[in-house]
């Protein structure tokens, strides 16, 4: 049984206690990917970043990218926590940890599970500057969907 | 049938929802969005560029071709930029 979890939520996360959970007891846990986004300041500096979300769409794509994850790769865990709302600079906005046997699963479905919840869940961010300058919706980078043909290129780990 | 709007398409139209009484030969996503489009301005501005345009019928990706006959809630939005 792959424990898969994850929540969309306002509150903030604390990553050493959803680490401690994922754990659990087990002692056949060779490896933990820890990944933390958070709100990088820009300039003109940003007074916010604005999460918007799809609620329930947002969770059952999460969670489809997760379970993908575990069906390529050979993990025990994982949980995935998406923050929405007002985001303040150096904030964190969200969380992904994965637990396996071994490193090389672990890096790389923490990898897959990021790329594809950046083009997948439906959210989308809104910057507000410090200087009251219009706020303006972030596009999608470029960069973010060739990391995504990666994995299409390559359908399974090793493959 | 609920329409859902996100982002700067939700601005554009100036919505976040509303309830659509669809003629019978709106069957489509594509055909949906141009029946929008004949609604107003807003509604133009927001799909003056379909190629950014993403939808999801009842809460799944969908394309412009996807059915929208039996749904319950269909939304629009621009390109994701989570994580």
């Amino acid at each position: 049984m792959v424990a898969l979890k994850v929540r969309v939520q306002l509150e903030d996360f604390n990553a050493q206690e959803e680490e401690k959970r994922l754990l659990s007891d087990r002692r056949d846990i060779g490896a933990i990917i820890s990944f933390i986004g958070l709100c990088r300041d820009e300039e003109p500096p940003l007074s916010a970043l604005e999460l918007e979300h799809y609620a329930g769409m947002a969770e059952t794509e999460i969670e489809a990218v997760a379970k993908e994850a575990s069906s390529r790769w050979p993990i025990f865990g994982a949980t995935i926590i998406h923050r929405y709302g007002m985001i303040k600079p150096g904030a964190q906005i969200v969380l992904t940890l994965v637990a396996a046997a071994h490193r090389e699963a672990a890096f790389a479905s923490a990898q897959f599970i990021m790329d594809y919840l950046k083009t997948k869940a439906p959210f989308w961010k809104k910057r507000h500057f410090l200087d009251g300058a219009a706020s303006d919706w972030i596009a999608p980078k470029i960069e973010d969907d060739l990391a995504l043909r990666r994995w299409q290129e390559s359908k399974s780990p090793g493959g | 049938m609920k329409a859902i709007y996100f982002a700067w398409v939700r601005e554009r139209i100036g919505l976040a929802e509303e309830e659509l009484h669809l003629p019978q030969e709106v069957k489509t996503v594509a055909e949906l969005v141009d029946w929008l489009v004949g609604r107003g301005e807003g509604y133009a501005l927001a799909f003056e560029n379909r190629q950014s345009i993403r939808a999801a019928v009842d809460k799944r990706h969908a394309s412009a071709h996807s059915s929208i006959v039996s749904a319950r809630e269909i939304a629009f939005f621009p390109p994701m930029t989570g994580g």
